[in-house]
């Protein structure tokens, strides 16, 4: 059975959603403000020859139609990056300040990282943390391709974060852009639903409670924490924005989301979530023609 | 004070002010730094204001935004700038492109199959009257120009020095 059959009472118009989750995902390119402006990448691509078109929501993305994005002398300069538009949404919902410190607990490959450092113009301090060592390298050579210099790497399992390297003690803000059983990537990676189990949700499910508890722990007063996932699975969205409403000091804000979506659920099989999760998004592929995402924005107490 | 006498590899140790503060044998200090930038690129000290200094390993220098404790152990603090365990000192090529703009002299320009050839990492036979050694490679983009790399001229030859994992077959510069 295909995994996705469970999601088909949520949605809208089942017919639009199975057909858009067979359908390829557009290439779609992040301008890098690090290194360029949006209007300058635009010029260059036209002077090459190469079609795009923009993303209405947001001029820092464009469409590739036809292109590979890596191939192309724009993208060679680092002024592009590859990113999927959904994706583009998390960053910018945690809205971060130049000069302020942001904990990205699930960092690599980075392209929500050197996103989160392109909007703070490079200034103050990214913690770019990975528990995975391997996957650090292309979070490394992301960083060093788009030009960031506010990155720090850091290698540690997400869910007892340690301050011990730094002479601070809280982050302003943070980014939990969890891994997760990326049901919403099926576009991209058909074969993500052959390897789908009901056990690996439950199992990623509690490492995302993990990380997440502890952003909002790491999290100073007052300050942001987003959590997003590639996922439709309602055990890895509200289930576990439910669990910190519970277990830590946090509350979940309202956001306008600049993509179409549909609001965080409250009832899921034998499940009851609390009301306010119903002020999490949750974007499925026939909405905007992209791939699928959770996101929800939490505000830390104290 | 750190403590930190000597370099280890597994952590970054910030550079020192001057020659005169060095703790660390052998480090490279900030002002060398700089000085190196505006001697050989003519990049202006004032860009580097704000921005701090670090060593990883025996003479590979990065450049970090904000400022940290030092010695720190963190898989990577900003990006790499400088490596300095030769006798001439080779800026990186994401330096170059974050900061080459800057620069007013020890560039050589660039375009069309020449500009491809240096993408794909090929050496070239290139006229050139200035100084060998490292040059920012770089091209016109709108009147403006944009560093594309680092490349070492010498014999007539301008040999790419763009890394393996940054090299791509582009078509030919269009000019402007």
């Amino acid at each position: 059975m295909n995994p996705l059959e469970r999601y088909a009472p949520l949605v809208d118009d089942e017919a639009a959603f199975f057909a858009a989750c067979e359908r390829p995902l557009p290439s779609v390119v992040r301008v890098n403000t690090i290194k360029t402006a949006p209007e300058r990448a635009r010029r260059a691509l036209e002077h090459e020859g190469i079609e795009y078109e923009p993303v209405g929501w947001h001029d820092q993305l464009l469409r590739l139609p036809e292109a590979t994005p890596g191939t192309n002398w724009p993208y060679f300069h680092g002024w592009l990056h590859g990113q999927e538009e959904v994706s583009a949404v998390p960053a910018l919902v945690l809205d971060p300040q130049p000069g302020e410190r942001i904990w990205d607990s699930c960092a690599a490959p980075g392209s929500k990282t050197t996103q989160l450092s392109a909007i703070m113009d490079d200034r103050g301090v990214v913690v770019g943390n990975d528990n995975n060592l391997g996957r650090l390298s292309s979070l490394r050579h992301n960083a060093e391709r788009l030009g960031v210099t506010n990155l720090v790497v850091t290698n540690q399992d997400g869910r007892n974060f340690s301050f011990n390297p730094f002479e601070f003690d809280e982050f302003d803000r943070a980014i939990v852009d969890a891994p997760c059983s990326c049901e919403g990537t099926v576009r991209k990676n058909p074969t993500t639903l052959e390897e789908w189990t009901l056990e690996h949700v439950h199992s990623v499910a509690a490492v995302q409670k993990g990380i997440l508890s502890r952003a909002v722990q790491a999290t100073k007063p007052g300050g942001t924490v987003v959590y997003s996932t590639c996922t439709f699975a309602p055990e890895e969205n509200e289930a576990v924005v439910d669990h910190v409403l519970e277990t830590e000091d946090c509350e979940v804000v309202g956001f306008d989301c600049p993509l179409d979506s549909v609001s965080g659920i409250t009832e899921w099989e034998d499940d009851s979530y609390d009301s306010s999760v119903k002020q999490t998004h949750r974007i499925y592929p026939h909405l905007n023609d992209t791939g699928g995402f959770y996101c929800a924005k939490l505000e830390v107490g104290g | 004070m750190s403590g930190e006498t000597e370099n280890v590899g597994q952590q970054f140790g910030r550079l020192p002010a001057t020659a005169a503060d060095r703790e660390v044998e052998g480090r490279v200090s900030r002002e060398a730094v700089l000085g190196f930038f505006a001697n050989r690129f003519g990049i202006d000290p004032a860009v580097f204001e704000g921005f701090s200094f670090w060593e990883k390993g025996k003479g590979k220098i990065w450049i970090f935004a904000a400022d940290a404790p030092s010695p720190i152990r963190v898989e990577g603090l900003g990006m790499t700038v400088l490596r300095t365990r030769q006798e001439h000192w080779k800026p990186t090529q994401s330096a170059i492109q974050r900061f080459g703009g800057h620069a007013s002299k020890n560039v050589i320009e660039i375009g069309g199959e020449a500009a491809a050839a240096f993408a794909r990492g090929e050496d070239q036979e290139l006229d050139w009257d200035g100084d060998w050694g490292y040059l920012i490679a770089a091209r016109d983009v709108g009147g403006e120009r944009e560093p594309i790399g680092v490349g070492l001229y010498v014999y007539g030859e301008l040999r790419s020095t763009v890394p393996k994992g940054n090299q791509e077959s582009l078509p030919p510069l269009a000019a402007e």
